[in-house]
C-alpha cells in the first residue's frame, strides 16, 4: 500500500511538470500553429537565472522568481525577433524557425557559459522527507505538486477572468474576428509567449529541483515529453495537454515500478509503445482542441 | 463618409474584386447584391482592413490604404462577419466585452453593455450560456451586439440573415432599419435582395468582381437584371 501511495504521488508530480511543459506548448500552438520547440530552451535560460541568482546568494525564492522571469524575457525576445518576422510563414517554416532557435539559444550556452552542467544549490530541507502516517513522501515531489496546482489555478484564472486571458482564448478560436473587435495581434500573441515562458520557467524550477544542476541541453528531454504529452492530449488544446501531460507521467512511473529489471532499460519504449495505443484509439488525443480559424 | 474607388482584391492568382467603385452616404443604407463570388464579402474584408488590396478606401476623407483591421475599428467602421463567428467556448457575456474591450472601460464598458441587452432582450436571458449553444437567429444578434460594442459609425453586415428562419430575419431586417434611425450608417451584403432593396437607399450588382448595376433599392428592384437574377420572377 505503502508502495503504491508514494508511486501516486511520483506519478502525479512528474506528470505535473509534464503538464506544465505540455501547456507552454498548446498555449501558443493554439493561437500561432507552432509547436515551439525552442521551448526546452526557456526552460534552460530559467535554470542559468537558478544558477546566476545562487552564485551572488540571493535567496532561494528569489531565485525562483528570477528563473520564471528569465523564461518570460527569453520567449518575449524569440517571440519578437525571430517567430514575428516568420508570422506568415507556414507550419513547416514556423518548426524550422523554432529549430533553428533552439539551436542558436543551445551554442549561446554551451560558449557563453559553459558546456558543463553548472550546479544549482537547493535548500538544505529539500533532501528531506515528510511522515504522513505510515506515508513517506518527499519533500520535492510534495512542492512540486503544489506548485503545480498553483501555476494551473492561476493559468485558470487569468485566462477566465482577465480580458487578456479571454482574448487569448479568443484568439485561439478565430483570431481574425478578435482583430476585428479592435484587439491588437500583437499583443495577443506577446501575452500567449510569455505565458507559456511563465510555465517554462515554473517547470524549469520543478526539473532542477530533482538533479540540482542546469546545462545547456537541459531542455531537450523535456521539451519532447511535453510534445509527446501534448499529442496525446490533443494538439493546441489546453486541458487535453493537462490531461496528457498527467497521463505521460503516469505512465512512464508506471512502467518504471512495475517493469520487471532485465526491461526497465526499455522503458521509455514501452512509454511510447503505450502512446501509439493510445493515439490508434484516439487519434486526436484525449481532448481534441476545436477545429479553429486563425490568421 | 465612404468612397471606395477601383478596388482590387487579388488572392494569389485570382482576381475576386477587379475594381469596384462605391460610395456609402452618411446615415444610409446601402446594399450589395450579387452571387456567390461576385466580391461581395472581399469588398467588405478590404474595407474592416482584412485583406490587402489596390485602389483607394476613404472613411470621412482620410485613407485607409495600408491600415490594420485593428485601426481600422478604431476609426468607426465595425465588420460583422459572415457566418456570425461568435467565439464559442466564450460566454455570450465575454463575447460582448471582448467587441468593447479595446474601446471603452470601466463604466463605460458596463454602459454598453447594457444598452445592447436592451436592444437584444435574448442575450440577457443567455448572457452567462456559451455562444456556441445558442440558435443560429441569437448567435446573429450576439455578432451584432458585439461589433456595435465598438460603437461604430459605419457598420458593414455581411449576409446577416443567411440561414435563418423567416421569422428571425423579420426580426434581423427590422434590427438594421432601427440602426439605421438612430444615425448608423450601414453597408449591408445580403442574399436575400427582396427583403434587403427593400430598406436600402442604395444598391449595387456586383458580377465577378465587377458592378454591373447601381442605383436606389427601388430602382434596382425594378430592374430587369435583379428581378431575373435574385428576385424570384
Amino acid at each position: 500500500m505503502d508502495v503504491v501511495l508514494q508511486q501516486i504521488v511520483n506519478a502525479i508530480s512528474l506528470g505535473g511538470i509534464y503538464a506544465l511543459l505540455a501547456l507552454g506548448l498548446a498555449v501558443v500552438f493554439s493561437i500561432v500553429s507552432l509547436v515551439n520547440f525552442a521551448h526546452g530552451e526557456l526552460m534552460t535560460v530559467a535554470g542559468y537565472g537558478m544558477f546566476f541568482a545562487a552564485a551572488v546568494s540571493l535567496p532561494f525564492p528569489f531565485a525562483v522568481g528570477i528563473a520564471v522571469l528569465f523564461a518570460i524575457i527569453a520567449a518575449l525576445l524569440t517571440e519578437r525577433f525571430a517567430f514575428r518576422p516568420m508570422r506568415k510563414a507556414d507550419a513547416t517554416g514556423l518548426l524550422l524557425t523554432s529549430f533553428a532557435v533552439s539551436a542558436i539559444l543551445r551554442v549561446i550556452f554551451q560558449n557563453g557559459i559553459s558546456a558543463r552542467p553548472k550546479p544549482v544549490p537547493l535548500p538544505s530541507g529539500f533532501a528531506g522527507v515528510i511522515d504522513i502516517g505510515f506515508l513517506h513522501i518527499g519533500i520535492v515531489p510534495l512542492l512540486s505538486i503544489v506548485m503545480t496546482a498553483l501555476s494551473l489555478a492561476a493559468l485558470i484564472l487569468f485566462l477566465n477572468r482577465t480580458t487578456l486571458g479571454k482574448a487569448m482564448r479568443a484568439a485561439a478560436e478565430d483570431f481574425q474576428v478578435l482583430r476585428l473587435m479592435g484587439i491588437k495581434a500583437n499583443r495577443v500573441i506577446a501575452v500567449a509567449f510569455a505565458v507559456s515562458g511563465a510555465l517554462a520557467g515554473v517547470a524549469a524550477v520543478l526539473w532542477i529541483a530533482q538533479r540540482g544542476s542546469v546545462d545547456p541541453l537541459m531542455g531537450f528531454v523535456p521539451v519532447l515529453k511535453a510534445f509527446v504529452a501534448a499529442v496525446i492530449g490533443g494538439l493546441g488544446s489546453l486541458t487535453g495537454a493537462v490531461a496528457g501531460g498527467f497521463a505521460l507521467g503516469i505512465l512512464e512511473v508506471l512502467f518504471q515500478a512495475f517493469l520487471p529489471d532485465a526491461a526497465l532499460p526499455f522503458r521509455d519504449a514501452f512509454v511510447l509503445g503505450f502512446v501509439i495505443l493510445i493515439l490508434i484509439w484516439r487519434p486526436d488525443g484525449l481532448i481534441p482542441a476545436p477545429v479553429a480559424r486563425r490568421s | 463618409m465612404l468612397e471606395v474607388s477601383d478596388l482590387k482584391v487579388k488572392y494569389g492568382e485570382v482576381a475576386a474584386v477587379k475594381g469596384i467603385s462605391l460610395s456609402v452616404p452618411e446615415g444610409s443604407i446601402v446594399v450589395l447584391l450579387g452571387a456567390n463570388g461576385a466580391g461581395k464579402s472581399s469588398t467588405l474584408n478590404a474595407i474592416a482592413g482584412l485583406v490587402a488590396y489596390t485602389g483607394s478606401i476613404r472613411f470621412d476623407g482620410t485613407s485607409l490604404s495600408g491600415r490594420p483591421a485593428e485601426d481600422i475599428v478604431k476609426r468607426g467602421i465595425s465588420l460583422t462577419p459572415e457566418g456570425r463567428r461568435v467565439f464559442p467556448s466564450l460566454s455570450v457575456a465575454d463575447n460582448l466585452h471582448l467587441g468593447g474591450a479595446a474601446h471603452a472601460s470601466g463604466e463605460e464598458l458596463k454602459k454598453r453593455v447594457e444598452a445592447e441587452l436592451h436592444r437584444f432582450s435574448i442575450l440577457r436571458e443567455r448572457y452567462h450560456q456559451k455562444a456556441g449553444l445558442l440558435s443560429g437567429g441569437e448567435q446573429q444578434m450576439l455578432a451584432i451586439a458585439r461589433s456595435l460594442m465598438a460603437s461604430p459609425r459605419l457598420l458593414l453586415l455581411d449576409e446577416p440573415s443567411l440561414g435563418l428562419a423567416p421569422l428571425i430575419v423579420d426580426k434581423v431586417f427590422d434590427l438594421i432599419l432601427d440602426l439605421k434611425r438612430r444615425g448608423l450608417t450601414i453597408l449591408l451584403v445580403e442574399q436575400n435582395a427582396e427583403r434587403a432593396l427593400e430598406i436600402a437607399d442604395h444598391g449595387y450588382v456586383l458580377q465577378t468582381g465587377q458592378v454591373v448595376l447601381e442605383g436606389t433599392g427601388a430602382e434596382l428592384a425594378r430592374s430587369d437584371l435583379v428581378k431575373q437574377a435574385y428576385l424570384a420572377e
